[in-house]
């Protein structure tokens, strides 16, 4: 038999086995090359940033890139001891402050530390002009006291105790913010006041108003789904433009376009004083809160919702329900056993999507939102552009990213991601 | 693939001996758009390509998000800008990281015409050394000539009386400004207001004092949202920038009034980039810019004040609308009675934590 097996050759004399594998493999490694360039676009426009904010939101060699031997001497320190660290503590700052100082990176490490507590972006601008000039040569005092009489906060426990706790490698400290935590001086993790956290409150806000916003969108476009899909093609198709109209709108035009109907003297507020259901003196107030959010984010949300939606009706057969009808079934329950089961997919799929776009959301709740209708995007965005601390904007996203991940998971454990169908 | 390379290669050469044919130097500049980049484009660009034939100037509207933008051009390693418009708290900032240069005011600026050093001509002004002073704006409050009844609001004190004025107040949605004005109406001399804002109890008597109307406040992010609410007459008084009022009033004729009591002066300037690929063609243009004419100039096309104390004397009439600009200047002697300079040190300080505070406020309800 083994001879039979060999005797199996292409024409060029190369056994067939072989030869199967290498048309095989170059099958394979063409395929590879097919999606290669998609496959490093992602990687560097998507993975790679995703992976870097990941970074981001630990990241703290700051410290010992500006401040290297200071690092090293802080470490024998123990600020519980309640004492001053020693004198060469503070001649190992003098020396690497002169440095980073003449190379201008000091206060850059004032900026970092101000996020855990206010006053430091001045005292290490005013110590670098001070180390600037500073010859050691000269000096009459102790490093320790000349340090002091640049500026008094030398002198107490915390501001040492804060630059050895941020001298690792790696930080916790944006998370603890995202999480309205802090560390007090002993290093031990405690809960903020409640005048000064505001990121857990923001979080499940968000998560609250998205998940009304993907009901609301299902309410709205379940019906205009059904009507589209099962509508004459020449109404359904004008349906159809009416629905996609809005989608190709731009975004903030739509916003400003509900601005103006919404806001107190605005179209829906005069009209209603009008025909005489309120009076002049109690307007409803429908924007600058979560309702104007809600109603605005709602409306630009739809077409998400209901192009799944009809995809996946238009693929039910009519006669499933015709059949239920003529073995009894009432309307209703026809409705519900045997049409709205098929359009579950429809509806995972339209939900993840508006859901996970909601979540993201910020140019809509920052104009119409007012107080309660902003959401966490909204933040992760002023960290970004405007308070430049993109260590929180990246735990911030992070949070945001897992919680997405999760809601996935828990997607896919009780609906199943395979039933999710987008056309 | 020899002959694709060698193509390449000899494109490239082309191209760069066009490039240096030509001798243009294309210089980008950053800042708001609108109509503050076209008064910046009349005043300052135009007539300085016209000086200069060799240099072309590009606009680029990415001001308000210049800080981040900058800063992630300079960890990407390519920075693209040579002027960047900024505020004063991200000259701090981008100073504190320095990714933009420090500058020497006297070396580097024109002196005033009758000689005055730039230091001693931009004063206060230059809160930062990497900071090149162009205007001073300022934030104060409108309202709606209309709706206040017949004695105008006239002092910060009016704005948190509910009582003398009922309706609803448009302010900015943040920390810097409100708290200032909270205290101002709470009895705080201008001079004192950050020596009191400084402690624990100033800061409480601030947001007591802002608790007094927070129910009646609609709160804004962007610039052009106060005009527009007064407009609507969703609200009977906002505060806004006055380049922003100007408009409202003179240009669109609105029903809106002015009140300077208390206004906040802010600035806004230029910095370069430590990177900046053309350099030394930045500084020539800064200098060139911020010339106490030039700066001058730009009050002709916008209501925004000279940042030089010798361009005062300079200011003329509205290119287009004809009316003396003299009046309208946040700096005119009879608007700055009672004036508070943004402390912007205090808020490099203080504003994350401030912020916080501010945003756990709005959101008690």
């Amino acid at each position: 038999m083994a001879s039979n097996t060999e005797a199996l050759k292409t024409a060029d004399g190369i056994s067939l086995k072989v030869s199967l594998q290498r048309s095989l493999r170059r099958k394979k490694r063409n395929a590879l090359l097919l999606v290669a360039p998609l496959f490093l676009f992602i990687l560097v426009t998507f993975l790679f940033p995703i992976f870097d904010m990941l970074i981001r939101g630990v990241d703290n060699k700051i410290t010992q890139e500006i401040l290297p031997t200071t690092v090293v001497a802080l470490a024998k320190w123990d600020p519980a001891s309640g004492q001053l660290p020693d004198e060469d503590i503070f001649k190992a700052f003098t020396v690497d402050g002169q440095v980073a100082a003449k190379a201008k990176t000091i206060s850059r490490l004032g900026k970092r530390l101000n996020y855990e507590k206010s006053g430091f972006s001045s005292l290490f601008r005013k110590t670098g002009r001070q180390l600037k000039k500073f010859d050691p040569e000269k000096m009459t005092t102790s490093y320790k006291e000349n340090l002091i009489s640049i500026d008094k906060k030398w002198g107490k426990v915390e501001t040492g105790s804060l630059i050895h706790r941020e001298s690792g490698r790696y930080t916790k400290s944006y998370y603890l913010t995202a999480f309205d935590l802090t560390q007090n001086s002993e290093g031990n993790i405690e809960w903020k006041d409640a005048d000064s956290s505001i990121y857990i409150d923001l979080f499940k806000r968000t998560l609250w108003l998205s998940c009304l916003i993907t009901f609301l969108t299902i309410l709205f476009g379940y019906p205009i789904a059904y009507l589209l899909a099962t509508l004459k093609a020449k109404t359904s198709n004008l349906l159809m433009i009416l629905v996609l109209l809005p989608f190709w709108t731009s975004l903030l035009v739509r916003t400003s376009a509900w601005i103006a109907l919404l806001q107190k003297e605005g179209v829906i507020n005069d009209t209603l004083v009008a025909i005489g259901i309120i009076g002049d003196e109690s307007r409803l107030s429908m924007i600058h809160n979560s309702t104007g959010t809600l109603i605005a984010m709602t409306h630009i949300l739809l077409p998400f919702m209901i192009l799944p939606l009809f995809s996946v009706m238009k693929t039910i057969n009519p006669s499933y329900v015709r059949a239920a009808r003529s073995m009894g079934a009432t309307g209703f329950t026809a409705f519900r056993r045997v049409y709205f089961p098929n359009t579950i997919a429809g509806i995972g799929a339209g939900g993840i999507l508006v859901f996970i776009l909601s979540i993201g959301f910020y140019i809509t709740p920052a104009l119409v939102g007012g107080v309660d209708g902003t959401m966490i995007s909204n933040f992760i965005a002023y960290h970004i552009s405007t308070s430049l601390n993109w260590g929180l904007a990246a735990a911030l996203g992070a949070i945001l990213l897992s919680l997405v991940l999760v809601l996935y998971i828990l997607y896919d454990k009780l609906v199943g991601i395979d039933n999710m169908k987008l056309g | 693939m020899k002959t694709f390379i060698k193509c390449t290669l000899a494109t490239a050469v082309l191209a760069a001996s066009v490039t240096t044919a030509q001798a243009e130097t294309e210089m980008v500049i950053v800042s708001w758009g609108g109509a503050y980049t076209k008064s910046q484009n009349e005043a300052y660009h135009k007539p300085y390509m016209k000086e200069h034939p060799s240099i072309k100037i590009i606009n680029d509207d990415s001001a308000s998000e210049g800080a981040a933008k900058l800063r992630a051009q300079a960890e990407a390693g390519k920075v693209t800008w040579d002027v960047v418009d900024v505020v004063p708290d991200a000259a701090i900032a981008l100073c504190d990281e320095g990714l933009v240069m420090e500058i020497d005011h006297d070396k580097m600026l024109a002196a005033a015409p009758d000689g005055t050093l730039p230091s001693v001509d931009f004063g206060d002004a230059i809160i930062s050394p990497c900071f090149i002073p162009q205007i001073v704006y300022s934030t104060t409050i409108g309202f709606r000539t209309d709706k206040v009844g017949a004695t105008a609001p006239s002092t910060m004190s009016d704005v948190f009386d509910m009582k003398k004025y009922p309706g609803k107040r448009a302010l900015q949605k943040s920390p810097a400004g409100n708290l200032e004005w909270a205290l101002i109406a709470d009895g705080v001399a201008t001079a004192d207001v950050y020596k009191e804002l400084a402690t624990e109890a100033g800061v409480a008597r601030a947001f007591k004092k802002l608790d007094t109307i927070k129910k009646d406040v609609v709160w804004w992010t962007k610039g052009a949202q106060p005009g527009q609410l007064l407009a609507d007459g969703e609200v009977v008084m906002a505060s806004a920038y006055n380049g922003r009022l100007f408009a409202a009033i003179e240009e669109n004729k609105q029903p809106v009034g002015m009140m300077w009591d208390a206004q906040v002066f802010e600035l806004d300037g230029w910095v370069i980039p430590t990177d900046a690929p053309n350099k030394a063609e930045a500084l020539k243009y800064v200098k060139f810019a911020t010339d106490t004419q030039r700066l001058a100039d730009q009050s002709k096309y916008i209501s925004y004040g000279p940042a030089r104390k010798s361009s005062a004397a300079l200011v003329g009439k509205h290119a287009t609308l004809g009316i003396d600009m003299g009046p309208h200047m946040p700096t005119a002697p009879a608007n700055a009675k009672n004036v508070l300079f943004k402390d912007v040190n205090f808020w490099a300080d203080n504003n994350d934590e401030l912020a916080e505070k501010f945003e756990a406020w709005l959101a008690k309800g």
